[in-house]
């Protein structure tokens, strides 16, 4: 079954409006747009200091990992491929838990830094876990040499961050935090640089996206047709870091979103990788929003961690897969 | 004001549940029994002299042995027992979810002490255990009581009723009336912004905290991220008028432990009542 994926776009972006516009409907006492009085002060702040941003914010993050997923996935030739396959996730628990053990204990005074420096840690540690991976690998010319070592990195680092995590019980919550993800805390800022990476990851995954069309025909034949696989694949991967890793120190690790939002649009559109990127980085963005508004909707006033609910609506959808082709997901 | 017969029911579910004895490990002495206690599942544990070699698998456990003077007689306790500061030199026999069995045995304890059920067994069992006076164990909780009673007394009464969030962890977790945190927030006269039904440590929605406009905010782990910077929060009064209480990790520990330190732990948050107190004058 076939569907034109301008109708596919404009479909992701019908949905992401209308569930942009339930959740900010959805607070912490379940759904609340029309409870009075909007116009307080308080109000309007939990609206637009809170509400929005994180809505917002769900949506890009979701974007990101989709994108990023959607990369991982053409590059490798692998339909299971996901943006944390490079040690990427490992990496970002090994970097917040170091800086975690080194400066959790700071008191409100410098806590200023210790924002910025728990992003900036996750992100630094996932930059490095990529780096070490493409090390290992001896460059990117063997995919299979690729992936090896990004397991083994990935293996690794996240056995030093459990070590590191046993010297001090007290860090055990916020990294427990961090494993199962969460974009309660997202505000405007974070928005605002989430949305200029993905902007920026989108240009430039579109301008490789026919390297990844012409490596859909195998290597070999790529080569063969004259495309710049070298260069394309340093920069592909670069994409796919950034993408990886802006969205895991902002938002901690989100299980399932990269793999199943790509995979979902390669099973069912049928188009080049310039439409598979985009609408992976959208069906990633409707993805996380809706589970996000469920994450908050199911237990109001309590809150289900947002893996919980990507965990189990993606391995839903896996095992659906599985059931319709007997042959096997692919 | 603190209300004795509501106060000690809790006390003697948290802090008197957790004792349960290992009788397997009891040794095989000539009778003449001298020591017998029941514990919490039921069963009669008999020593043929009071304990002298004790493994405690719970922070309050090991605090309240300790305080009983029994240090001494600890040949083993837990990785989270750190208080008083001497124990956390002795040998660490895993934790309470998963015990070292094989330190433990090597160790040949008496008795291993270690959480169990919720219903309370005879809190002057310990002191039993350990072979003191029959009315050691009364005159620490004496202590305790009179320390707790000097603490919710301390609070300003300008502070009594007013609504308190506590926060766990950052994530965020909240305390709820019904945790053992909570329970000292009441008995010191405030009111959890938190309603009983949410559960002990719900996670909750931060917009939860906002709308509810709590007039004191308390943090038991150090905040990751100033308060202020998190989204929506600069707009609470607690938070503009930095009406925040941070408790240490030492102190948190404290307050979290159905220990014989919780008297010092209420006089802690009664303090910084007491400061709040002064700087909205």
């Amino acid at each position: 079954m076939m569907h034109a994926p301008k109708a596919w776009m404009w479909g992701l972006l019908l949905v992401s409006s209308l569930l942009l516009g339930l959740g900010c409907g959805v607070g912490s006492q379940g759904w609340e747009a029309a409870v009075p009085p909007w116009n307080t002060a308080v109000s309007q702040q939990i609206l637009w200091d809170i509400r929005v941003p994180r809505n917002v914010g769900a949506w890009i993050g979701g974007a990101l990992l989709g994108l990023s997923g959607a990369v991982a996935q053409g590059l490798f030739r692998n339909p299971l491929a996901d943006p944390y396959l490079l040690g990427s996730s490992s990496g970002a628990s090994l970097g917040l838990s170091l800086y975690l053990i080194a400066w959790g204990g700071s008191a409100i005074s410098d806590a200023s830094l210790g924002r910025l420096g728990l992003t900036g840690a996750a992100f630094l540690g996932a930059v490095l876990a990529v780096v070490m991976t493409l090390l290992l690998s001896r460059g990117l010319q063997q995919s299979l040499r690729l992936l090896l070592a990004g397991v083994v990195v990935g293996v690794v680092l996240g056995a030093l961050s459990t070590l590191v995590a046993l010297t001090d019980p007290t860090i055990w919550q916020t990294m427990q935090g961090f494993m199962l993800g969460s974009v309660v805390m997202i505000d405007q800022a974070a928005c605002t640089l989430l949305g200029a990476v993905l902007l920026v990851c989108l240009i430039l995954a579109s301008a490789w996206s026919r390297v990844l069309d012409a490596l859909y025909l195998g290597e070999d034949t790529a080569r063969s047709l004259g495309m710049p696989l070298t260069s394309a694949r340093w920069g592909l991967v670069a994409v796919m870091s950034l993408a990886t890793g802006s969205a895991v120190a902002q938002m901690g690790l989100i299980a399932f979103i990269g793999l199943a939002a790509p995979h979902a649009i390669r099973s069912t559109v049928r188009a080049t990788h310039a439409w598979l990127l985009i609408l992976s980085a959208l069906m990633g963005g409707v993805l996380l929003l809706a589970s996000d508004i469920l994450a908050r909707l199911l237990w109001a006033p309590e809150e289900l961690p947002v893996g919980v609910i990507t965990s189990v609506l993606g391995g839903g959808y896996l095992l659906w897969r599985l059931q319709r082709s007997p042959q096997g997901v692919a | 004001m603190l209300s004795l017969p509501a106060f000690i029911p809790a006390w003697r579910r948290l802090w008197c549940s957790a004792l349960w004895v290992g009788a397997w490990w009891v040794l095989t002495l000539p009778v003449q029994a001298s020591v017998t206690v029941r514990d919490d599942g039921g069963r009669e544990i008999t020593l043929s002299q009071p304990a002298q070699r004790i493994v405690s698998l719970l922070p309050s456990l090991t605090e309240t042995v300790c305080i009983l003077g029994g240090c001494s007689r600890l040949v083993g306790v837990d990785r989270y027992s750190n208080w008083p500061a001497s124990v956390q030199s002795f040998p660490r026999m895993g934790g309470g979810i998963d015990p070292n069995i094989e330190a433990i045995v090597a160790a040949r304890p008496d008795v291993v002490l270690l959480a169990g059920s919720t219903r309370g067994a005879d809190r002057l069992a310990l002191s039993q255990l350990l072979g003191l006076p029959a009315n050691e164990g009364l005159r620490v909780w004496r202590d305790i009581e009179s320390t707790w009673i000097a603490s919710a007394a301390s609070v300003p009464k300008m502070m009594q009723g007013l609504r308190v969030y506590f926060e766990v962890s950052s994530i965020p977790y909240g305390a709820g009336p019904h945790s053992f945190i909570g329970e000292t927030l009441t008995q010191l006269g405030l009111v959890n912004i938190i309603s009983a039904d949410m559960g002990p440590y719900p996670k909750i929605n931060p917009e939860f905290v906002v709308r509810a406009q709590p007039d004191i905010i308390m943090l038991s782990d150090s905040p990751r991220s100033s308060l202020t910077q998190r989204p929506g929060w600069s707009a609470m009064q607690a938070v503009q008028k930095n009406r925040i209480c941070v408790f240490n990790q030492a102190d948190s520990e404290m307050l979290a432990r159905a220990g014989p330190r919780l008297a010092e732990a209420a006089k802690r948050v009664a303090e910084c009542l007491q400061r709040l107190a002064r700087e909205s004058r």
